[in-house]
């Protein structure tokens, strides 16, 4: 079992996730960004979890676990499967492409050892491309979690994977 | 409320936070409480305070002292020499200094700024500076003075029309949601902008959020909405937290809740965070995600002025439409609709990149010309290359050429040309881009955005891919021009949405304006802008020095050669890379196809 879950008790997660967003059909994706934000990823067991704190047929709120996995497999920002400690996620659309995004793109591979959509042994790193973040003025450009990095440059890399444990 | 002497204002851009502005921010606050002055000096986190090229970048007031290019070892002697001396550090400080906001600079030839005002002007975390240019005085004349139906009236003059891309009239919208029986209305805003390169909304909702909440609260008005939502993707976590923050204010002042400015008018709002879905653009799409569903569209009629969030009618623009209206209400429908053609109004905001010279944001009148766009505000083609196309409406618009260059902004006009308006990226292209990879980089994109629901989309835009993959790939045989221009007119006719439905404009476009570089890749196995790998040779001419930079550089070591001997290319090691192009010192190494 992943270490992240061992830390987090997914039951309060998720119950935590509910308080704050609410028990409406509207809150559902809400509540899996949350969960997602939280343990890096939706196990099966969460979604379980919310199926089962917010279904309720006596108010006519209905909630399958076939539901929730539709909406987690359906937007890119959720995730399904275990992700590392940190998330890089690198913007490979048009803008960024042509004022230098394919060589970060490589140095970025190459450093970690990954491809699009993997993550290290050690669970710290999991590289993804992401869809358009619209700082294309100040490209290439690539998020590290929540932090935006522009203008990045090949010999930045090493120095920016250095910033996280 | 503390009094402080000095603020120091960080810049935490991406580029400046690529560099470090994170760590000088905490060091500045742990020698501020080390020095015991937290109580004298405050630290504040902006941005866009310079260029950020060498960053971190920060301003010190009230002196006005500009510091770049710190680290944060060197914060205790900064603030030891500035604060405690008094002394201005000149090894940091920025002389020359020159505020570049790479995205929105100031106001360029022909630009007309009115979605985009205020953006770089006003402080957009307080209502204040807003109410300080006028902020919230449509409202209050819309409220105070006019009827919901003369304010649908005085939008449907001013000849607004949609500006998501499909130019549907503003104001004839309002009307027909208004006109649809029932007690609970939405107002939907759509900030789900997702075609790459395209940031204009983004920029607004960061940079003047108040100008869309105004915008919504006068259509809530109009259209007898007592609820909102702005469907912000999640992309853009930025404008959610200003979204937030300004909704927040508008509540307390009095401009969102019950009994708003006094009256028995109620209406509230409330920012929905999407999870990464190109095609929750899509209007049905969009109002799915909103009630937590998966992000898919559906068949319309109806439309969502009849049935839309939670099954109610629904009245949804983009956020630009709705940063018009305030504007619109102050200075009249007449002032809005003096600028434009006949048939299309007002302002247009664009995002220009590609080979132009002076990139990024736009606002511009209605009726300019591509070619006053391109040349005399995005400061023509870089370079002193060669205009060669622009790809106008995203992913799902379709490229125009030199011919199209005096065709005037117009929704009619684009379409006719067969491009469409779409929310407002423009992509500029010269002689060196290859249209078929263009076509193909394209539909590559929407191809991964297709959400899967009906067919002709799902496996169309595959086909259509794999189709220009092949011909790209230099595999490309004779029929398969014909095959492609089949499917792109039958997914085109068959998608449920939007996105499918424009999906093979791209390739329909350039296949009209550039069959002949198809041409020349399937039946000549040629890429005349030598762009396709498979299809260009690389080789070394006499002009070589023998300098071997090439030879070291190359990834697979293909070049062989002497020192100061003409060096050579092993065509069958090469995997055209381009690398050697770019190292040559003496343009020695050329490509032909």
């Amino acid at each position: 079992m992943n270490t992240l879950i061992i830390e987090h008790d997914i039951q309060e997660v998720v119950q935590h996730a509910i308080e704050k967003h609410g028990k409406t059909p509207d809150a559902l994706i809400p509540i899996l960004s949350e969960v997602n934000h939280v343990l890096g990823y939706i196990p099966a067991e969460a979604m379980r979890e919310v199926k089962k704190q917010v279904h309720n047929s006596a108010e006519g709120l209905f909630v399958a676990e076939s539901q929730l996995y539709g909406i987690a497999s359906f937007y890119d920002m959720l995730s399904t499967q275990p992700r590392g400690r940190h998330v890089i996620k690198f913007c490979e659309n048009a803008p960024c492409h042509v004022v230098g995004g394919k060589a970060i793109w490589d140095t970025l591979r190459e450093n970690l050892g990954l491809e699009n959509g993997e993550t290290t042994p050690d669970n710290k790193w999991t590289l993804v491309t992401t869809s358009c973040i619209g700082l294309c003025s100040v490209g290439p450009v690539l998020l590290v979690d929540d932090d935006m990095y522009g203008n990045v440059t090949t010999d930045q890399i090493p120095e920016i994977l250095g910033r996280y444990e | 409320m503390p009094f402080y002497r000095s603020h120091v204002l960080v810049c935490v851009d991406p580029e400046c936070l690529a560099k470090g502005a994170h760590d000088v921010v905490d060091a500045f606050q742990d020698e501020l409480v080390a020095q015991g002055l937290l109580d004298e000096i405050q630290v504040l986190e902006t941005s866009r305070i310079g260029g950020c090229s060498n960053g971190p970048e920060m301003m010190v007031y009230p002196e006005g002292v500009h510091y770049v290019g710190m680290t944060a070892d060197d914060v205790p002697f900064l603030v030891e020499e500035h604060f405690l001396k008094g002394r201005i550090v000149e090894k940091f400080r920025e002389v020359a200094k020159v505020v570049v906001d790479e995205e929105l600079g100031p106001l360029r030839p022909k630009e007309v700024r009115v979605v985009l005002r205020n953006c770089g002007e006003i402080d957009p975390m307080n209502i204040e500076d807003y109410l300080a240019v006028d902020g919230y005085q449509a409202l209050g004349k819309v409220i105070g003075e006019m009827t919901p139906e003369q304010v649908i009236d005085e939008v449907t003059k001013s000849g607004l029309r949609g500006r998501g891309g499909a130019g549907f009239p503003a104001g004839r919208k309002w009307g027909l949601t208004r006109q649809v029986p029932g007690d609970i209305k939405y107002m939907v805003c759509n900030a789900d902008e997702g075609d790459p390169g395209a940031f204009m909304n983004r920029r607004v909702l960061e940079g003047d959020p108040h100008s869309v909440i105004e915008g919504m609260i006068i259509g809530a008005y109009a259209v007898g909405a007592s609820y909102g939502y702005i469907y912000c993707r999640a992309e853009y976590p930025l404008a959610v937290e200003t979204l937030n923050v300004a909704i927040a204010q508008a509540r307390e002042f009095g401009f969102l809740g019950n009994n708003i400015l006094g009256t028995d008018f109620n209406f509230d709002l409330e920012v929905r965070v999407g999870a990464g879905a190109f095609v929750c653009g899509e209007e049905t799409a969009l109002m799915a995600s909103i009630m937590g569903q998966r992000g898919e569209p559906r068949p319309r009629p109806p439309f969502p002025s009849v049935k839309g969030v939670w099954g109610k009618p629904s009245n949804n623009n983009n956020v630009e439409t709705y940063a018009n209206v305030p504007q619109i209400i102050l200075k009249g429908a007449n002032w809005y609709a003096s600028m434009g053609t006949e048939r299309s109004k007002g302002t247009k905001t664009f995002a220009v990149g590609g080979n132009v010279a002076k990139p990024g944001l736009i606002e511009v009148p209605m009726g300019i010309t591509l070619r006053e766009i391109i040349f005399d505000v995005a400061g023509g083609i870089k370079d002193g290359r060669q205009y060669k196309a622009v790809q106008t409406g995203g992913p799902m618009g379709g490229c125009l050429t030199a011919e199209h260059l005096d065709l005037p902004l117009d929704y009619e006009a684009l379409a006719e040309a067969g491009s469409m308006m779409g929310s407002g990226g423009l992509v500029v292209m010269d002689e060196t881009s290859c249209m078929v990879d263009i076509a193909r980089f394209f539909m590559d994109f929407t191809q991964a955005e297709s959400c899967g629901k009906c067919t002709p989309c799902r496996v169309g835009t595959r086909r259509i891919l794999e189709l220009l993959q092949k011909i790209c790939d230099g595999k490309g045989e004779r029929g398969d021009i014909e095959k492609l221009e089949d499917l792109c007119h039958e997914v085109a006719k068959n998608s449920l949405c939007g996105l499918g439905q424009g999906a093979p404009n791209p390739v329909l476009s350039t296949l009209k304006h550039f069959r002949h570089e198809y041409e020349a890749h399937v039946y000549e196995k040629r890429c005349p802008a030598k762009v396709c790998r498979p299809l260009i040779r690389f080789e070394i001419e006499q002009s070589c020095t023998g300098c071997m930079v090439c030879a070291r550089n190359c990834p697979v070591e293909a070049i062989s050669g002497e020192r100061r001997q003409i060096h050579h290319i092993d065509v069958n090691k090469c995997i055209r890379c381009g690398i050697c192009v770019q190292v040559c010192n003496f343009n020695a190494v050329s490509v032909s196809s």
